[in-house]
């Protein structure tokens, strides 16, 4: 009893001082405010993390968006409403599934190579080297990446919104034989420039920053052994995941709380 | 500046969970000279090169680096003192995804505002003089093990530091390389007007070069001197380890019962 009280005492302590030193990690990265020379670096990284992440993203959200659509006809036809299908398209897409899943694709696609990039650095002492020869790399490696994953996760996710109603589009209208122009005024009409795009944009950067956060943090905290790259990689896509899922619940908690 | 030491440490502790690294270690490594430091494998050897360019912190003890005490300085100031230390790591940490010469560069890059062409001339210049002028186009993958090293070194010296730590240099290295190796440390420890601090366990090449030899074991120094004093030294433990023998004073065997009760399956 004792033991299994002090086993869970010690994860506990662990888990906090894990949380410390992943600020700490995040505080001494965006200390110093990116100079002019550090953009090509930011540039190169938005190319890793955003640019080769937009086939997932694309593929993926035509995928969701059609068959949200075949759903939402299917529903929406037994009462006749099929004039509904983009409107409906359109909520769920900006206000939730669009800010998760391109969160949750990013961080299988771009969070985990992040990881398994900063931690093979370490392991290969290439940080030490660099620190030895008087870089930061909390500024030369880590900060860049930071940068990158805060602008191109919100892009992301808004090449997925646009991707996913354009696919629905599709299956609703040209496949389905809606009407489109009922599909697109039926949007016009709803969507609220900020009720639904601000809030799903608040969404995409809190999970921009969370994601790419935990990425850079379990790279930069990686045991430097083989396995220790391996978990800290598994680490970075289920606590993301996880993170992302759960602060998505709170933020809609917050932000659309008149809920009855 | 006219400190005839470079570097010195006093009364060095630092424990690493329960394992106690160092127990009260002192040394000083004399300008201009090499200085070897060797001991068995794990007795923190590395660690203390790391401690020297402030990368741990030690629990106790004092360590100054040209007249600077790491220690207490802040991490802006602790960068700028590592301008002026090159360490070769025994991995060489060449950075991957860039070519020979863009490693070399990189510490000139970040630390210099000088135009293309200076840069060129100086990485030419560097990448001469570990023998590698040829190999600048290839990426650290296409680069052997030993020419892996050598680019490191070139890249230590980069920005011509005072203080060159070389952290086990011979290891995993064929006897031509090896040879390259030792030729260069001493060259250039000359040319540059360097201080070197070796750790090493490769006896005899390491006795070949060094001005001066601290043998280090149990967190602390064992022995010192020059490499000749050493094989005559009073202590047994010590002509063991110059001398390479398997048994003595080092045992062997890692404690353990008697092997007749581990065989017999009856242990106490």
């Amino acid at each position: 009893m004792i033991g299994f009280l002090r086993g869970v005492g010690n994860r506990s302590l662990d888990r906090v001082a894990g949380v410390g030193r992943a600020t700490l990690v995040l505080t001494a990265a965006l200390w110093k405010v990116p100079r002019l020379s550090d953009v090509p670096l930011i540039v190169k990284q938005i190319y890793n993390v955003g640019v080769l992440s937009l086939v997932i993203v694309v593929l993926s959200a035509f995928c969701i968006g059609a068959v949200l659509a075949l759903q939402f006809h299917t529903q929406l036809g037994k009462f006749g409403a099929q004039d509904a299908v983009g409107v409906g398209l359109a909520l769920v897409l900006l206000r939730e599934l669009g800010p998760v899943v391109t969160a949750l694709l990013f961080a299988g696609r771009a969070g985990s190579a992040i990881t398994a990039e900063i931690g093979l650095m370490k392991t290969t002492e290439q940080l030490s080297s660099m620190e030895m020869m008087g870089v930061d790399p909390l500024h030369r490696i880590v900060a860049p990446r930071l940068w990158a994953g805060f602008v191109s996760l919100p892009l992301l996710t808004a090449i997925f919104n646009v991707v996913a109603i354009y696919g629905g589009m599709i299956v609703a209208v040209e496949w389905m034989g809606g009407d489109q122009g009922r599909f697109w005024s039926g949007i016009q009409a709803e969507v609220d420039i900020w009720d639904d795009i601000g809030k799903g944009v608040v969404k995409s950067i809190a999970f921009a920053v969370v994601v790419t956060w935990i990425a850079v943090f379990q790279g930069y905290d990686t045991e430097p052994t083989p396995e220790g790259i391996g978990l800290a990689t598994t680490r970075t896509v289920v606590v993301s995941s996880v993170m992302v899922l759960a602060i998505d619940f709170l933020l809609t908690l917050s932000m659309y709380g008149d809920f009855k | 500046m006219d400190d005839p030491n470079l570097v010195e440490i006093k009364d060095l502790h630092f424990r690493r969970g329960a394992r106690v690294v160092f127990d009260g270690l002192s040394l000083t490594v004399p300008r201009g000279k090499i200085t070897a430091i060797m001991g068995p494998s794990g007795s923190g050897k590395t660690t203390l090169l790391r401690i020297i360019g402030g990368q741990i912190k030690p629990d106790a003890g004092e360590i100054r680096v040209a007249g600077r005490d790491v220690g207490g300085l802040g991490r802006a100031e602790l960068f700028e003192l590592r301008e002026d230390i090159g360490m070769l790591f025994q991995s060489s940490a060449l950075f991957t995804d860039l070519t020979a010469f863009e490693n070399v560069a990189f510490p000139l890059r970040e630390h210099t505002d000088l135009p293309e062409d200076s840069i060129r001339d100086l990485v030419l210049m560097k990448l001469n003089a570990v023998g590698l002028r040829g190999a600048r186009d290839l990426l650290p993958s296409q680069l052997s093990g030993g020419m892996a090293r050598r680019v490191a070194l070139a890249r230590a010296i980069a920005l011509d530091p005072q203080l060159l730590m070389y952290d086990e240099p011979f290891t995993g290295q064929d006897p031509i390389a090896m040879g390259v190796l030792l030729s260069l440390i001493k060259k250039l420890n000359g040319a540059l007007n360097a201080t070197s601090l070796l750790v090493s366990h490769d006896i005899h090449e390491t006795a070949s070069i060094a001005d001066k030899i601290y043998i280090v074991a149990d967190g602390k120094v064992v022995g010192e001197g020059h490499p000749d004093v050493l094989h005559d030294h009073p202590s047994s433990r010590i002509r063991q380890f110059v001398a390479g023998r398997p048994d003595g004073p080092v045992p062997f065997h890692y404690p353990a019962d008697e092997f007749v009760y581990d065989v017999l399956g009856s242990g106490r």
